[in-house]
């Protein structure tokens, strides 16, 4: 038995329940539908929602609950011996128990019978859980169909109760996108305090020195680890501004020409193919970035006598800035045309040529605008991770070199996350502080750029 | 600037016809120099952009062909049943733990009689792959009477001779710059001078899991996680989506709370992806104990990453339903809600779904919130459903392109192909959809 089985049973119910309606509603009035005050099926819907509604929760309720519920009873049943452990050897032992009673292998040389037993307690209750949620819910469903049934008249507003129901339904979903951010703030938040416990504010911010391992002993050589994010900060600064130098201009000239110059076959050839490039995953970039343009560099920079690290910021940040070039050139060709026709004809009869047109009277009017989707552009490189991850380095170098490698907040969040499972270390909590960093500065960068191009969108329309 | 101060002559210098036109004659050479020259920067940087599009593009087609096919090899092997059954009994158990590896050795030492030494003899046998005992016992499990027979199996060589015989690893080169040593590539040779040597379409990396071995690697694994991880993201986002559009553009008062809602959705769409991978870890794997690197947990964290695109998409379809149409529901009596599922939602469907493919496409190519709650891991399995270990195309391709064998750069760029392909597709398939239902009203 399983959760989708479940469900599927609370589905057929559910249609049940709306036959069991529609023929009811039907049969109360004789088959006269216009004796009736809804249409026969809204009263079918209005049972199948009575059918749904109360085993969806329930559902929902004994998934998140489940687990912590069986483990309590496990332990709960486990020997004063065992029951009396302290918290960390605890999960150890509730882990082994989850996976003695799955059948895998277990942290432990001996399993005990104690253990064992719990294992099975363990399966057993999984079962009997399962049973349980089923008859529970086949119970709810018949009988919200049988009290659904029991109050269908002919004046039940059906169509009424089933229409708001629909909008408490639509009213959920569309707060699921405000919960999200509250989730990503309360989750970035909650972790960092717990980093900035062990490691003070001030070091991390302030510190100039990135060294993340943790010692697996005291007196280990570096056995603290350094977080001070500075380098971070600067690495990803860095690459973000190559990228910048490369997107800036190509995608705000690719943008007037598009806009001022093309005739409309050309327009119509081009920006799809450059809106391809806003398309391509950003992991076939970083492969692109590691394999072809850092080899390029590096030999190119052999030719010519320089040292270009492989994993240069060089080669990460060109490669990110081709990856902006149609978030730059989209948003900058819609200011621009939305620059009225009336300022370029003003330009044109006092004898001015196209590009001075362009330089001195159409650039200025539609610079708030283009500064906005320069700084979204940047947002989008400050966070860009795949790349980076593949075409950067790791070492935290405090440089302003763009030959040598150097290291971003994305990588570090991906280094230090990725196949690590012990979820207490400063090492893990330190990813979230960097997700802070990140989600604060893109955040802020995005309301400024949105508030610009929206301010200066009102001023023409 | 000077541009500015030759407008200002000109306009202030109405009197004197003759010189002004000279000072404009004069300065019109420049003018119209500087007006070429601004031409000029835009081609340059439309052809700059398009050119990396097709070096991107030439690079990765031009490095994934190799991959689709392998080196292999016949080899006559005789399935003694003293090696593979002693007690005759034909037991499954017996005949997918026999030693098979010995018996492909015996062929080749047969081959190579001159070789004898412990080093030469393990060089010889690495030049087949490990996977090849594989084919001869999944043989011999369907037909058990196979055994003591003599027949010609067709085994995979290794990843380092494939490479060798698709020219990737140049022979010319010195002895320590390769991973094939003089006596392999002399061994090939002999090898291809017996005709046993043949290069076949590489079936394995379409139909395969994972493996660390390049020549038994596969995409299919992959494939498959993508599949259910894009199936709970589209069963999560398309409804909540829709929904949460109609309620904000047909239903929801203008207050302080609405307002909110839109503006966090436009902030929502901006957040960078890697963001949605630690709230994926905090909240789904870590507070509400979800498995790792399983596609249900990583369709949720696409999902709500794909909410603001479908929700921007879906409200722009729904505006761009005219008045008119609601008013004559109205007119006929139908409630607000009717209005809607029948009139206005249906019209708007196509914009909707156009939308809905063009997320769905930005989730699948996406890798890093991924890496966060486990995908990255290593599995040779191909899930059998949104609840088992898994990984996906992209996160593949970020693996593969990690490893360090040479012949997992062609089955990256391969991997990136397939991918792409499947983009091209949905993309395709969102502008045909566009084209086929756009109405002008």
């Amino acid at each position: 038995m399983s959760f989708p089985v479940i469900l599927g049973v609370l589905v057929l119910l559910t249609i049940l329940g709306f036959f069991v309606g529609r023929s009811r509603a039907m049969g109360v009035v004789g088959g006269q539908a216009n004796q009736l005050h809804s249409r026969p099926h809204y009263y079918g819907h209005f049972i199948g929602a009575w059918c749904a509604i109360p085993g969806v929760l329930l559902f929902l309720a004994w998934v998140a609950l489940e687990t912590s519920v069986i483990e309590s009873m496990v332990i709960a049943s486990l020997p004063p011996n065992l029951a009396n452990l302290p918290q960390a050897e605890m999960n150890l032992l509730i882990n082994d128990i989850v996976n003695l009673s799955r059948g895998d292998v277990t942290s432990r040389a001996v399993v005990e019978t104690d253990v064992r037993a719990a294992a099975d307690f363990y399966a057993q209750l999984k079962s009997s859980s399962k049973t349980l949620l089923l008859a529970i819910t086949v119970v709810l469903a018949l009988a919200g169909m049988l009290f659904a049934r029991a109050r269908i008249a002919p004046d039940l507003r059906a169509r009424n109760r089933v229409e708001r129901v629909v909008m408490i339904i639509m009213i959920i979903c569309s707060t699921i996108a405000v919960l999200t951010t509250i989730g990503i703030v309360l989750s970035l938040v909650f972790e960092s305090l717990r980093f900035f416990q062990k490691v003070a504010p001030t070091d991390f911010i302030f510190g100039l020195e990135w060294s993340p391992q943790t010692a697996l002993r005291a007196d280990q050589v570096g056995a603290t680890g350094l977080f001070g994010a500075i380098p971070l900060l600067a690495g990803t600064m860095l690459i973000s501004f190559i990228a910048m130098c490369v997107a800036a201009p190509v995608g705000l000239m690719a943008a007037i020409y598009m806009s001022e110059y093309a005739p409309a076959k050309v327009r119509g050839a081009v920006k799809p193919a450059l809106e391809v490039l806003a398309g391509i995953p950003t992991v076939v970039y970083g492969f692109f970035a590691a394999l072809t343009v850092a080899p390029f560099f590096r030999d190119t920079g052999i030719e010519l006598g320089l040292v270009i690290s492989s994993e240069s910021a060089l080669a990460a940040g060109m490669v990110m800035g081709i990856m902006i070039i149609p978030f730059v050139s989209s948003l900058s060709d819609d200011v621009i045309s939305a620059v009225p026709q009336s300022l370029r004809e003003g330009a044109y009869g006092l004898g001015a040529t196209k590009s001075e047109t362009i330089k001195q009277v159409i650039l200025p009017a539609a610079l708030p605008g283009i500064v906005g989707s320069l700084l979204l552009a940047v947002s989008r490189a400050i966070g860009e991770t795949m790349i980076v991850v593949m075409a950067a380095g790791l070492a935290a170098n405090l440089t302003a070199n763009p030959f040598e490698a150097v290291t971003t907040v994305t990588v570090q969040i991906v280094t230090l996350l990725v196949g690590d499972q012990e979820f207490d270390s400063a090492k893990t909590l330190a990813a979230f502080a960097l997700g802070l960093i990140l989600f604060c500065v893109t955040l802020v960068l995005n309301i400024i750029a949105l508030s610009i191009v929206n301010k200066y969108r009102e001023q023409y329309d | 600037m000077t541009d500015a101060t030759t407008m200002n002559a000109v306009s202030g210098s109405g009197l004197r016809k003759s010189h002004s036109g000279d000072i404009v004659k004069a300065s019109l050479k420049r003018r119209y120099a500087a007006e070429k020259r601004f031409r000029a920067y835009g081609i340059a940087a439309i052809l700059f952009a398009l050119s990396m599009l097709a070096i991107l593009f030439s690079t990765i087609i031009g490095k994934a062909v190799p991959a689709l096919t392998q080196t292999m090899i016949q080899l006559e092997i005789t399935l003694y049943p003293q090696d593979i059954d002693p007690d005759g009994t034909r037991d499954p158990d017996v005949l997918s733990t026999a030693n098979y590896r010995k018996l492909i050795r015996q062929a080749m030492f047969d081959l190579f009689p001159d070789v004898t030494s412990r080093r030469d003899k393990r060089q010889l046998y690495d030049m087949i792959s490990p996977g090849a005992v594989f084919t001869i016992r999944d043989q011999v499990l369907k037909d058990p009477s196979l055994i003591g027979q003599r027949m010609t199996f067709q085994m995979p060589m290794s990843d380092d001779i494939d490479q060798l015989n698709k020219g990737a690893i140049r022979a010319d080169l010195p002895e320590s710059e390769r991973r094939v040593n003089d006596k392999q590539i002399a061994w090939f040779k002999r090898l291809e001078s017996r005709g046993i040597v043949e290069t076949v379409f590489n079936t394995t990396f379409f139909t395969a899991g994972d493996s660390r071995e390049p020549e038994l690697a596969g995409i299919w694994g992959a494939a498959v996680g993508s599949f259910f991880t894009m199936m709970v993201t589209l069963l999560i986002a398309f409804p909540i989506g829709v929904l949460s559009a109609v309620y904000l553009e047909e239903f929801a008062p203008v207050n302080r709370w609405t307002q909110a809602i839109e503006v966090n959705i436009n902030n929502l769409a901006a957040v960078p992806s890697i963001v949605f991978g630690l709230l994926g870890l905090a909240v789904f794997i870590n507070f509400f104990g979800m498995p790792r690197s399983a596609p249900v947990v990583g369709g949720l964290v696409l999902a709500l990453m794909t909410l603001p695109t479908i929700i921007i998409a879906a409200r722009s379809a729904l505006k761009s339903v005219p008045p008119s149409i609601r008013e004559a529901a109205f007119g006929l009596g139908a409630s607000h809600l009717q209005v809607i599922t029948h009139h206005v939602l249906p019209l708007a469907m196509p914009g909707i779904l156009t939308g809905t493919i063009i997320g769905m496409a930005q989730a699948l190519g996406e890798t890093a919130p991924l890496l966060m709650i486990g995908m990255v891991a290593f599995i040779v399995d191909i899930p059998g459903g949104p609840l088992d270990p898994s990984t996906v195309l992209p996160v593949q391709i970020f693996i593969w392109a990690d490893s360090p064998e040479r012949a997992f750069v062609e089955r990256t760029s391969a991997a990136i192909c397939v991918l792409l392909s499947f983009l091209v597709i949905m993309n395709v398939g969102a502008v045909l959809l566009r084209k086929r239902f756009e109405r002008k009203w």
